[in-house]
């Protein structure tokens, strides 16, 4: 009963978050401009961070949690590594 | 989902709801990121992904996890903690670059800045450095 409840649960939140992905998706070729495709590719990391949360609960390993903190880190440097060149047109100055 | 048989009824009920709430309020968010009409309005709307989003599917996670294994599984808080912290940082960093960018190429809908604005009726202001008003 249990393993029905969660395998529905587990589901229904990876249609939800593959529909947010999407979302971000068309946000990301739309974006009139760059500071849009940005904010589009951070909600993105963070679509797919959770996305690899759910697969943990799914499948009831570990492993999937430090590759979900990978992704973390790598959303906050890249997003902000991109910010920094929108306002000065270089990364490292 | 064999591993999770033996789970109690309101631990499964409980995560089910909290997996659900997170994923849906991560969802409503993305929307509002396709379907409001500006940058400065489409800024706010992935947070909604990174508070409760997130904050639900870790607490579904930390309490699946801690059924399953029978003892205390924390290391989750790690991703929330670092979430938490992050997310204001980036989005007010790319929020300052497009109002620099906006600013820099004179977009009516954004306010000019402070010293221009109090000057303009006066002289051409002189020695603006990188956008930012000069300290007098």
């Amino acid at each position: 009963m249990s393993a029905a409840i969660l395998l529905w649960a587990v589901t229904i939140s990876q249609i939800f978050l593959a529909l947010a992905a999407l979302c971000c998706g068309l946000r990301l070729f739309r974006g009139p401009r760059a500071q849009d495709r940005v904010l589009a590719l951070d909600a993105l990391y963070v679509c797919a961070m959770l996305m690899l949360l759910t697969f943990g609960i799914r499948t009831g390993s570990t492993l999937y949690f430090e590759a979900a903190l990978v992704i973390a880190l790598l959303g906050f440097v890249s997003t902000s590594a991109l910010a920094k060149f929108l306002m000065r047109g270089e990364v490292i100055e | 989902m064999s591993h999770a048989a033996d789970l109690p009824l309101w631990a499964a009920l409980l995560v089910a709801l909290l997996l659900v709430l997170g994923s849906g309020l991560t969802l409503l968010g993305a929307i509002g990121l396709v379907r409001l009409d500006s940058f400065y309005k489409r800024v706010h709307s992935p947070t909604l992904g990174t508070t409760w989003g997130t904050g639900g599917i870790l607490l579904g996670s930390m309490l699946f996890f801690s059924m399953i294994e029978g003892r205390p599984v924390l290391h989750e808080l790690l991703i929330a903690v670092f979430v938490t912290v992050t997310t204001p940082v980036t989005l007010m960093l790319l929020a300052r670059a497009a109002l620099y960018r906006d600013r820099m190429e004179k977009n009516p809908e954004v306010p000019t800045f402070v010293a221009v604005a109090e000057r303009s009726s006066e002289v051409v202001v002189k020695g603006t450095k990188n956008g930012e008003p000069e300290k007098s």
